[in-house]
C-alpha cells in the first residue's frame, strides 16, 4: 500500500494561488495512478470550492486567507478548503437547473461539487467545505 | 493580436463563422476572460450572426467558463443570430447535462450537425 500524500496550504485570496493549488493536487493523483475521470471531478471541484471560498467567503479581500488541507491515499482523496469569511447558509442556495436559474452564467458550484463528489460538505456555519472522491467513482450520476 | 495570444481560431465556412477553442485546459480567470471577449467581441464587433464553436481541443472547461457560454448564447440570441456547440468531449458533455445546459445551448456531435443547426 501506497503512503498517503498530505499538504496544507494557507493562500492569499487569489485565483491564481488556488490554481497553483488545484494543479499540485492533479500532480499528485497523477502519481499515485489516479483515472483521468477521477483527476477531471477533483480539477472540477477544487477549483469551486477555492473560487467559492475566495469569491464568495473572503470577497477577494487581500487580507483574508484560505486554508487548504489535501490527503490522497490509494483509495480516496480528500480536500479541506476553509475561508475567513462571514459563512453562508448552503440550504439557501437554490437549485441551479430550475428554470428560473438555468440561464444565469453562475452558481453552479455547490451542485457540480455534491454531483462529482462521494463527500461534500460543509460546516463551520459554511467557512469550511470537505469534498472527497474514492477512486474509480461512479459519479457523476446523471439523466440521459 | 498575436497567434500565440489568441484563445480562438476562425473559419468561415458558408456563411457560418466557425471559432475553434484552442485552449486544452480553459481554467485560469485571465484566460476565461480573454477566450469570453474573443467569443463577444464576434458578435458585439464584427457583427457575426450563425457561430459554431468547436470543442474538439477543449478536454476541460471550469464553469467559470461555462458562463460565458451562457452569456454568449444571450448575445447570440439577441442580436438574432445562432450559436451551436460541436464536438464536446464525454466529461465535458457530461457537465453540460449534469447542469441542463444541454437545454439551454445547442449542443451536435460534430461539426456537420453544428453547420446544419444554424444555417
Amino acid at each position: 500500500m501506497t503512503e498517503p500524500v498530505e499538504f496544507e496550504a494557507t493562500i492569499r485570496s487569489t485565483l491564481v494561488e488556488a490554481q497553483a493549488i488545484q494543479e499540485r493536487v492533479v500532480r499528485e493523483m497523477e502519481q499515485l495512478s489516479f483515472s483521468a475521470r477521477d483527476m477531471f471531478a477533483l480539477r472540477l471541484a477544487i477549483e469551486e470550492a477555492l473560487s467559492n471560498a475566495i469569491r464568495h467567503g473572503n470577497h477577494q479581500d487581500d487580507s483574508r486567507q484560505v486554508h487548504v488541507s489535501c490527503r490522497l491515499d490509494d483509495q480516496k482523496v480528500r480536500v479541506v478548503v476553509t475561508d475567513q469569511g462571514d459563512g453562508f447558509d448552503p440550504a439557501g442556495v437554490p437549485d441551479p437547473t430550475e428554470d428560473e436559474f438555468i440561464g444565469r452564467p453562475n452558481g453552479r458550484g455547490i451542485s457540480l461539487m455534491q454531483t462529482y463528489m462521494n463527500i461534500c460538505e460543509y460546516s463551520d456555519g459554511g467557512r469550511r467545505i470537505t469534498i472527497e472522491r474514492d477512486r474509480n467513482s461512479l459519479l457523476p450520476h446523471k439523466e440521459e | 493580436m498575436a497567434k500565440s495570444d489568441r484563445r480562438i481560431d476562425i473559419e468561415d465556412i458558408n456563411g457560418v463563422t466557425v471559432a475553434r477553442l484552442l485552449e486544452k485546459k480553459i481554467l485560469d480567470e485571465a484566460n476565461i476572460d480573454a477566450l469570453g471577449q474573443e467569443l463577444f467581441a464576434l458578435v458585439d464587433k464584427d457583427g457575426r450572426k450563425k457561430i459554431v464553436l468547436d470543442f474538439t481541443l477543449v478536454e476541460y472547461l471550469s464553469s467559470a467558463a461555462l458562463g460565458k457560454l451562457i452569456t454568449m448564447h444571450k448575445k447570440t440570441g439577441t442580436a438574432g443570430g445562432k450559436l451551436a456547440l460541436c464536438s464536446i468531449q464525454k466529461d465535458i458533455m457530461d457537465v453540460f447535462k449534469i447542469t441542463q445546459l444541454n437545454k439551454v445551448l445547442t449542443l451536435c456531435k460534430d461539426l456537420d450537425e453544428a453547420l446544419a443547426k444554424v444555417e
